[in-house]
């Protein structure tokens, strides 16, 4: 039988909506579905391979942005962010739960062989670079190589 | 062989992800006992197991939990 096919476009760089997005991607693809997700723009910090603020990038625009978006210990909340405390808190909240965090969960989308790509125009424009991103992205391609993948597949964006 | 998953301290989506992670690692025709809670891990682990192609040969009832045996 054909598996149903997701593709999830993550767009946003917010620490709740990438955890949505993971939900998401972890679930369909433990439930028997294939998932691509395709990271572009603000959604890229959650894939960078340094987590912390870093200049990543070479012109002064580029690194001054990198800086103050940050990697994946950076994403703020997308509402109560309380300059950047929430993010903090939460992630203890859901432990205290015992609901997978986003480290876990992004562990869990690779152990799963969900297909991670990252959008290459959006790579350009912050001046980040193959080598900048962690080692899970499978692939650097264009909006018509991921319509291609997302044939008969159902997008979401997030 | 017979494994054993408890997913009951476990909300979604890791029932699902841990289920199949953990059937993936065992061989043909070993079997698996899940311990879960009822509601959505019992409502859908059992269904997505066979619908991976894994044979649910029991679901029993247990105090607080069930047990759903599973063979691959």
């Amino acid at each position: 039988m054909q598996k149903e096919k997701y593709s999830i476009i993550v767009f946003s760089g917010e620490f709740d909506k990438a955890i949505a997005a993971f939900t998401i991607a972890t679930g369909a693809a433990a439930t028997n579905r294939e998932v691509t997700m395709f990271f572009t723009f603000w959604g890229l910090n959650i894939l960078k391979k340094k987590t912390g603020r870093s200049a990543v990038g070479r012109g002064f625009l580029a690194r001054f942005f990198n800086l103050l978006m940050g990697g994946r210990k950076n994403l703020p909340l997308s509402r109560f962010n309380f300059g950047g405390i929430s993010p903090k808190l939460m992630t203890g909240m859901m432990k205290k739960h015992n609901v997978a965090t986003l480290e876990e969960l992004i562990e869990s989308a690779h152990a799963l062989g969900i297909k991670i790509i990252a959008c290459e125009m959006a790579m350009n424009i912050l001046e980040i670079e193959r080598k900048d991103l962690v080692e899970q992205v499978e692939e650097v391609i264009g909006v018509s190589t991921f319509l291609d993948y997302s044939k008969d597949a159902k997008i979401l964006f997030i | 062989m017979r494994h054993v998953l408890d997913i009951t301290k476990e909300h979604c989506p890791m029932t699902f992800v841990k289920t199949k992670l953990k059937l993936e690692q065992l061989a043909k025709g070993d079997i698996l006992e899940i311990m879960l809670c009822e509601g959505e891990p019992l409502n859908n682990v059992p269904k997505t197991v066979e619908e991976q192609g894994y044979q649910v040969l029991e679901v029993t009832q247990h105090n607080s939990f069930y047990k759903v045996v599973v063979k691959k």
